[in-house]
This record gives structure tokens, sequence and C-alpha cells, in this order.
């Protein structure tokens, strides 16, 4: 009988959040093509994280030695990495001035040390996040910055990777759509830049993939670590499952 | 003065170790109750030999008290309570602090558990009516246990200082707000500030590792020592003790130690197979044990667009945004309702002549104090209403093994709409969702308020007069 109930219960739980489907609207994020056991992907990444982000913003967090992780050592860190005399120690700072930042942009630019977890969401994780937002800026000549961002409408930031990926602009496409064709804006390159559009989304995976490192540098450890516990775990259920019944056998 | 005089205490299977060891414990019997505490609560406490899947929560829930008590002093060793260094110190932990990111997550992740497994181990006292007298009192503190393990989530979940603590908290402070005369004053009182600040911040750890800590591991002593004085229930609802052998041990009655503790053990390897394989490998849960807009440090000039607490305390998170000015005719509906229910049905004098006294107080208050006020309240009499379910339930008996249909029906529903709420809970409102978690809210009291009535008129099963499997 109470077995009857359960199993009402739950198609009783499955049909509720049914009702209310549909409720959210969410942009469409692409899957970012990440990997992070790539560690050459991750040495790019970090590359073009220190050249192109870490001007503006800041990964306060991290320390630029922690970079061990993904195959570096000490002296190729402070050569390739480490701009302005630091140590390898050193956390990831920047020396822009948080005051001129928010006047220059309207906002202070936020530190990037966990900025991939954060941007996870139902529409897909932060990686998936932060690789459609790279991808999507395009010429805006209503913005003080000149730039604006279909994943991050009216965005403060510039378009930092310009030189590699060009200059997109919005423009009436056709789509297909639900069965049928639709037209819808979208950015469209205009101007090539250093990168062809594969290589571009390349780099910027490599990017992506480096953030979501950062964003938990002992992630690949725990992983590890986690299944050895598990394993052992498992090795003791049958052991501590034997006792019992051991214990138990004369109760009845 | 001489020691007392006891028996020497004799210890078997400890090979050449039997006669040091029997000694020493010896000459600690004579000078602390060692013996006759082990006997009490452990060698010679008998428990009903049926407990199912059900009953190893109680013992999982010391487990995790204990995670949580162990893994918090090492986190407080490196965390910096100041809204200046807290998220940062967290992100040091998790990155600098060797071995720092498994306490830490060993605790956030052992902050949900410990709501899963208390709601688990309420909903057996619920099923199997472990509140029934004589345990009222065990269910009484049992429930200021989960009052105050409420109190030590909602202050512990200000300490990374992201935006979900900070929002979260001042969202539930504002609440206060809502009260009328004392609401402004109380709420700044509370903060120790006109936001959410530095000052809050530290008191709130201050609470969060000293005070709710203490009271906790008061609450649950007296929890156990109440059981242990009238002891274990079990799933047939019987009284183990009125059917004892000639040595006075009750005949369905087996040694806590060392059948339980070996039992309870297995439960324990199951638990940290299914806690580790989220720690390791899920610590955020999908956003629902972490949540990713923490990872954004607080800004008081910033508001999330969609604040939720964390899932454990959505049901009434719902039931807070369900109460509007629509929906308190439907409250006033049934305070008169209920009134009239009580007074045409209820036997003796004392129950009418409240209902006829105290409804009219409500409706009139309801008149004068705002829709917000009541959906606070409202909050805090659902999570408090458990107290009252020693006095509700009129059934004749105490398992739902043998209560009728209606019984069984009420308690599908209310398991049924306490996640229903949970989930609205932790969505953005919408009409649907609204509506929904309006009428959640009437079937959720409704299965408090209604119980003296159906738990009455149902047909029971007959009680076997010894436990079944």
């Amino acid at each position: 009988m109470i077995k009857t109930h359960l199993r009402k219960l739950l198609v009783a739980m499955l049909l509720f959040p049914a009702l209310s489907f549909g409720a959210g609207d969410h942009v469409h994020l692409d899957h970012a093509p990440i990997n992070a056991g790539d560690t050459a992907s991750l040495q790019r990444g970090a590359a073009l994280f220190v050249n192109y982000c870490l001007n503006c913003h800041s990964a306060n967090y991290m320390r630029y030695n922690r970079l061990k992780d993904i195959g570096l050592n000490d002296k190729e860190i402070l050569d390739n990495l480490v701009f302005s005399g630091g140590k390898v120690g050193d956390l990831m700072k920047n020396a822009m001035d948080a005051g001129e930042a928010k006047v220059w942009f309207g906002a202070q630019p936020p530190d990037l040390t966990v900025i991939a977890r954060s941007r996870a969401s139902e529409a897909g994780s932060g990686a998936d996040w932060l690789y459609t937002y790279l991808r999507t800026f395009y010429r805006d000549a209503s913005r003080p910055t000149g730039w604006n961002n279909t994943t991050f409408p009216n965005v403060g930031m510039p378009h930092a990777l310009w030189e590699l990926q060009g200059e997109q602009e919005m423009k009436a496409q056709q789509v297909q759509g639900d069965g049928h064709k639709k037209t819808v804006d979208s950015p469209v390159l205009v101007k090539p830049g250093k990168l062809s559009g594969l290589e571009y989304d390349r780099a910027v995976a490599d990017l992506v993939n480096y953030m979501v490192y950062m964003g938990e540098p002992g992630a690949k450890s725990r992983k590890s670590i986690g299944l050895f516990v598990l394993i052992f775990l498992c090795l003791l259920f049958p052991l501590v499952y034997a006792l019992k019944k051991n214990f138990w056998k004369d109760v009845h | 003065m001489a020691a007392t005089k006891k028996e020497p205490v004799v210890i078997e299977g400890a090979g050449p170790f039997n006669a040091p060891i029997g000694g020493l414990l010896t000459w600690v019997d004579q000078r602390f109750p060692l013996m006759s505490q082990w006997k009490d609560h452990m060698s010679e406490y008998y428990a009903p030999k049926n407990f199912n899947f059900w009953y190893y929560f109680g013992s999982l829930a010391m487990v995790v008290l204990v995670l949580q008590i162990v893994t918090g002093i090492f986190l407080v060793m490196h965390y910096k309570p100041s809204a200046a260094d807290a998220f940062a110190s967290v992100e040091y932990i998790m990155r600098d602090v060797p071995g720092g990111w498994l306490i830490r997550y060993l605790h956030s992740t052992g902050a949900s558990a410990f709501f899963i497994v208390i709601y688990l181990h309420m909903f057996r006292g619920l099923m199997y009516g472990s509140y029934r007298a004589p345990r009222e009192l065990i269910w009484i503190f049992g429930m200021m246990i989960y009052l105050a393990l409420m109190a030590e989530a909602f202050f512990g979940y200000l300490l990374p200082w992201g935006q979900m603590s900070f929002w979260g908290a001042q969202v539930i402070i504002n609440l206060f707000d809502a009260l009328p005369i004392i609401g402004p004053d109380l709420s700044t009182w509370i903060r120790g500030d006109f936001v959410v600040s530095d000052a809050t911040l530290n008191r709130f750890f201050a609470f969060h590792v000293i005070a709710i800590p203490l009271a906790i591991l008061g609450l649950v002593a007296a929890h156990i020592l109440a059981l242990h004085e009238v002891g274990s229930n079990n799933p047939d609802g019987i009284e183990i003790k009125q059917n004892k052998n000639a040595q006075g041990i009750p005949v369905d009655g087996i040694a806590f130690f060392p059948y339980y503790v070996v039992k309870d053990a297995l439960g324990v390897v199951v638990f940290a197979i299914v806690f580790c394989a989220i720690l390791f490998f899920a610590p955020e849960m999908g956003g629902y044990f972490l949540e990713y807009n923490n990872f954004i440090p607080a800004d008081s000039l910033k508001t999330p667009p969609h604040i939720a607490p964390v899932w454990y305390f959505t049901p009434y998170y719902s039931i807070l945004r369900a109460v509007n000015e629509n929906f308190m005719w439907v409250l006033r509906a049934g305070v008169v309702g209920y009134a009239m229910l009580i007074l045409f049905t209820a036997r003796g004098c004392l129950p009418k002549l409240l209902a006829a006294m105290v409804a009219p107080v409500i409706l009139i208050a309801m008149g004068v104090i705002e829709a917000k006020v009541w959906g606070v309240v409202l909050m805090g009499v659902a999570s408090m209403i458990f107290f009252l379910m020693p006095w509700l339930d009129k059934s004749p008996v105490k398992s739902i093994r043998y209560k009728g249909k209606l019984s069984r029906w009420a308690m599908t529903i209310f398991v049924v709409i306490f996640l229903t709420l949970g989930y609205y809970g932790t969505q953005s409102v919408t009409d649907m969702g609204t509506l929904i978690s309006q009428v959640g809210t009437l079937i959720y009291f409704a299965f408090f308020l209604l119980m003296p009535w159906y738990t009455q008129m149902e047909q029971t099963l007959p009680v076997p007069d010894r436990l079944t499997t």
C-alpha cells in the first residue's frame, strides 16, 4: 500500500514543475569546446589572459606560480607571463586605478579569478557563457566605447580581442526557424582581424579553458582524489556489511 | 576519602591487555559513572529490532554535526570575518591553504547534507508517530534543534560574503522591517547598521561559530537523554517495554551496542559514498549547494535580478511570497471557516471559547496590518507548526502503517506539497508559480490544522502485539 502511494507521489512530483516550463527567457549559449586536460590549450589561454585581460581586469586570488599546475616552471612563468617585474609568487593584480576605471568604463572591471564559476546558470555553464560572450561583440556607434554585445547587452567593456577577431556588425539574416525561415539580427564579420573565424573560436576556447581552470585550480586533483576515496568506500562497504550480518545473525 | 566501591571492570578478548585495561577502567569507574553510563546508553539500551531504512538518519545527523564542527574549526583558522577580507579569505582557503578546498567543500556540502538528513529524520517521526506520548519532549527538543539549525545555516551563509550571502541576508532581515511600530528599529538593531555591513558580518560570525553551535550541542544532548529515558519508537508504533522477559529486557528489543552500532556504521558508509560523490564530483550541485551568484563578491549597489535562498529554506520562502493582498481574502475566509469548524464540531468548552475569542482578533489584525507582514508570520508559523504535532494527532494508533486512508493521503499530499513549495521557492516569480504556491500554502496548513478531525474520523487497522518486520 505504501508502495503504491510512493508511486503516485513520484508521478505527482514529476508533473508539478512541468507547469512552469517556458517561464524563463534565456539567451542561447554556444557550447564551449574546452578540455581541462589539454595542457597546451591551457598555456595558450594563460598567455592570452595575461596579454589581453589582465590590463584592465585583475585575478586577485590567483598566484602566478600556481601555473605550475598547467605544466610551466617558475622561469617560464616569470619570462613569459609576469610583466612589470613582479615575483613569481605574486597574485595576478593589475595596475589600473579602480576610480579611473570607473570613469572610463562606467563600472570597475570585475575580478576574473572565479568569473567562470559565477557565470553559470540554467542556460549553460560559465564556460559556455564566456565562450559566447567573447564572440558576440559588434560595432555600435551609440555606445561610448563603440562596442556592444548580444550576450551582455550594453556592456561597459569594449571588445578587447578585436585585433584578433576583427569587427562585427549587426545584420539582418535569414535563418532556419521552427519549420520556416525567419529573419533575425545577428553579428556578422565585416572587417577581418589577424585570425580567421575558426582560429578565433579556438583562441577564445583556449582562453575560456584557462579561465575555467583558474576558477578552481584544484578541480583536477579534487576529481582524482575523489576517485580513490570512492574506491576505498566501495571496498569498505562489503566488509562493514559482512560485520553487520555477522553480529545480527542471532537476531530473529 | 576513599574511591567509590564498585565491582571491578572485567575486559575480555584483549589477550594480554585484559588485566591492564580492566584495571584502568576500574580506576576510572570508581571515580566517574563510566560503566553505568555505558550500559544505560549503549550496551543495555534496548531498541526495537525492526528499525528500517528511515532509522539511519538519526545517527547520520550526529555524524554530520561532528563533521560540521570539525571542519568549521579548521575553516575559522583561515577565514577572516571582515567585509574587506571575507571573500578573498574563502578563495585563499580554496587555493593556498593545503587541503583547504577539501575542508571548505566538506563544510558546504555538509550544510546541505545536514538538512537532507534532518528532513528525512523528521519525516520518519511524522510517519511512525514518534512525537506521540510519551515522546512529546523528544519531538520538541528535535524541533528546537531544527530551528537552531536553520538559524545556524542562515548566519553561516553570510560569511562567504558573496552576492547571494549579502542579498539573502538583506532580504531576510528586511522582513523584520515589515513588523508594525518596532520593525525599522528592530532590523537596524539586528544588522548593527543601516545596511548589511561589516558589523552584520561580525555578529553573524559570532552566532555561527559560538552561540548557535553551543545551543545545538545542548539540545542534541537533551534530545538523546529524553529518547533514552522513554525508549525508541518503531515502524509499528508499539511500546516494546510493555512486553518484557524474566530479566526485564523487552522481548522485541536488542542492545544498541553492538547491534545498532554496526548497523549504523553500514549506514554511515553508504551515506559517505553518496556524500563523497557530490563533494568530489559536483560540489556546486548544479547551483543548489553553492549558488553561482555567490562567486561574485558582495556589492551593496548591485541587486541581483533573482534572489533565491538556498534550497532548504525554499518551501518557507514560497509561503512568504504566496501571501499578497488577494490571498489575504482567502486567509480571512480560512480563519472564519476554521473557527466555525471548531465551534460546531469540537468537544469541550475551551476550544470553542478560544476559537470565538482568537478568530475575531486575527481578523481585525488582518485588516490593520499589511499583507507583507502576514507573509512573514505565515512563514514563521509554517516552520514552527510541527511543534504542535503531539497534540494535533488524535489517532488511536501511532504508525502510518495502521492509520486509515485519510491519514495516508494527507501524508502523501503533504510531502508532494512540501517539495512543490520547495521547487517554486527556487524559481523567479511567475503568475502560475504564485498561484501554485498559494494553493500549496493552504494545503500545507490544512495538513496540520485539520489533523485532529481526519485522524479521528478514519477507520484504523488493528495494531499487532509484537513487532512485525
